[in-house]
């Protein structure tokens, strides 16, 4: 027996790639300018918006039949709020450096349009192991790209990965600096996170026609 | 039984319990992983003053490492030997001294009746007393602070400066080694002996920071309000102290 339906793994795996929520939806540039300039915090940011989404989706699937429409965009918020809190809270007691680096992004998530994107379109309208999934997928899809970026901008602009000179040392000229390499400076700075990203949307697009808009 | 999910009592009640359901989960985790949080502060505010002091764990020529979160305790408590909180002509010693709220002093201090107290750090480096000094201000967005190790003279020994949201690669380049390191040696006295403290000077011509005795150290470019925030935040914070210094003497 399969673990997942055809079905259920669609929901995984479409927007890891055909529905990608950044690069086919545009959704959620923001963080993803914001914090990406190395790798560590890419992955952590992650790895939060994965529990973020895949917990808030379960909770308003649980909620969707009870939830009063009236206020139902408030109820979204408050159950997103409440997770972000939570991830906020849990890594000041257990990752305190982090989330100074992470600082006002964490508060961020909340304004994350993927997640009330998928709150509003799909866990609204179905059971909680599918909204499970169709959180976890996108926020997985989310992920990707972050970690794809985070790679780049700290290996081409500080030529570093989770912190290690990876390339030598820049200063004392070691390594790929000793041959004249000079890390580029631009790479660190939130528009070049735009370039790393138009770049993925352009292979992605060239190797998968359907996805070009007329 | 289907419930009539768009009744205004329903709506109302369904609030109600939701903000109560949901205060009480975050109430309750927030008092739980406090202790936590607070020892993460406290290591923090540690780290800070032996980096200051010039107690770190820099490799590179532009790190800025901290002593590890599991050493720092005995590092600091075996490098700070005394605390004072000075306010006015009295001075106690206080081992808890560098828990004391420096923003709250601050609002307290509006009050002209209120003796504001002052917290001072004493350690020894090279044989030598060191006193470190916290400072708080305002940068562009938010506010920014700092500690400053000095000798008995007021000679800057080291600095570490920290912010709350400068722009990144502008005004947060105050927490980078280029600009601390600067500010090494620097004289908070002028020549002819008056408080003057240490100005981040655009046009200083000293790149290299060769004169000590200046009292100024390079800006950032495209950092002017950040630089004069810790411009003023330095003038206004340390003079302070020096009643007390004069007292060493």
């Amino acid at each position: 027996m399969r673990l997942l339906s055809k079905k259920d793994s669609k929901l995984i795996m479409d927007p890891l790639a055909d529905n990608n929520p950044i690069t086919i939806q545009v959704l959620g540039i923001c963080s993803a300018l914001a914090i990406t300039a190395q790798l560590k915090p890419s992955i952590v940011m992650a790895v939060s918006v994965i529990f973020v989404m895949g917990a808030g989706n379960v909770v308003i699937s649980l909620m969707r039949n009870i939830i009063p429409s009236k206020i139902r965009i408030i109820v979204q918020l408050v159950v997103v709020a409440t997770l972000v809190i939570i991830v906020d809270q849990v890594l000041k007691a257990y990752a305190y450096s982090l989330s100074k680096e992470l600082s006002v992004f964490i508060g961020l998530i909340i304004t994350n349009c993927i997640i009330m994107g998928r709150f509003e379109a799909f866990a609204l309208a179905n059971g909680p192991w599918r909204s499970f999934l169709d959180g976890i997928g996108n926020a997985l899809g989310y992920g990707v790209i972050l970690i794809i970026v985070g790679f780049f901008r700290e290996l081409l602009g500080s030529g570093t990965l989770f912190g290690f000179k990876v390339l030598g040392d820049s200063v004392e000229k070691t390594g790929l600096y000793a041959i004249g390499y000079e890390n580029n400076g631009f790479m660190v700075l939130p528009p070049m996170a735009l370039i790393v990203v138009g770049i993925i949307i352009w292979v992605q697009r060239s190797r998968n026609k359907e996805l070009i808009e007329d | 039984m289907a419930i009539d999910t768009d009744k205004n009592s329903y709506t109302v009640i369904f609030a109600i319990v939701m903000v109560l359901v949901v205060g009480s989960i975050l109430a309750g985790l927030a008092q739980g992983l406090k202790p936590l949080v607070k020892a993460n502060e406290r290591f923090e505010k540690q780290q800070n003053i032996l980096y200051a002091m010039g107690i770190n764990a820099n490799e590179g020529p532009s790190d800025v490492e901290f002593i590890s979160t599991d050493k720092v305790e005995d590092v600091f408590n075996s490098t700070i030997t005394k605390q004072y909180i000075i306010e006015g002509d009295k001075v106690t010693e206080d081992s808890e001294a560098y828990l004391l709220d420096v923003k709250k002093e601050e609002a307290l201090a509006k009050d002209p009746n209120y003796v504001r107290k002052l917290p001072l750090f004493e350690g020894v480096k090279d044989g030598n007393p060191i006193y470190v000094i916290p400072i708080r201000g305002k940068g562009l967005w938010d506010a920014i602070w700092g500690f400053v190790a000095v000798d008995k003279e007021m000679v800057v020994q080291g600095v570490f400066f920290d912010h709350a949201g400068e722009t990144p690669g502008l005004g947060s380049e105050i927490k980078q080694r280029y600009f601390m390191d600067d500010f090494e040696g620097e004289h908070l006295f002028n020549e002819s002996g008056a408080f003057e403290g240490i100005t981040v000077a655009k046009g200083n011509a000293d790149p290299k920071n060769e004169r000590k005795t200046d009292n100024a150290v390079d800006a950032i470019a495209g950092a002017t309000i950040t630089g004069d925030g810790v411009t003023a935040m330095i003038k206004k914070d340390l003079r302070m102290y020096v009643p007390y210094f004069k007292t060493l003497k």
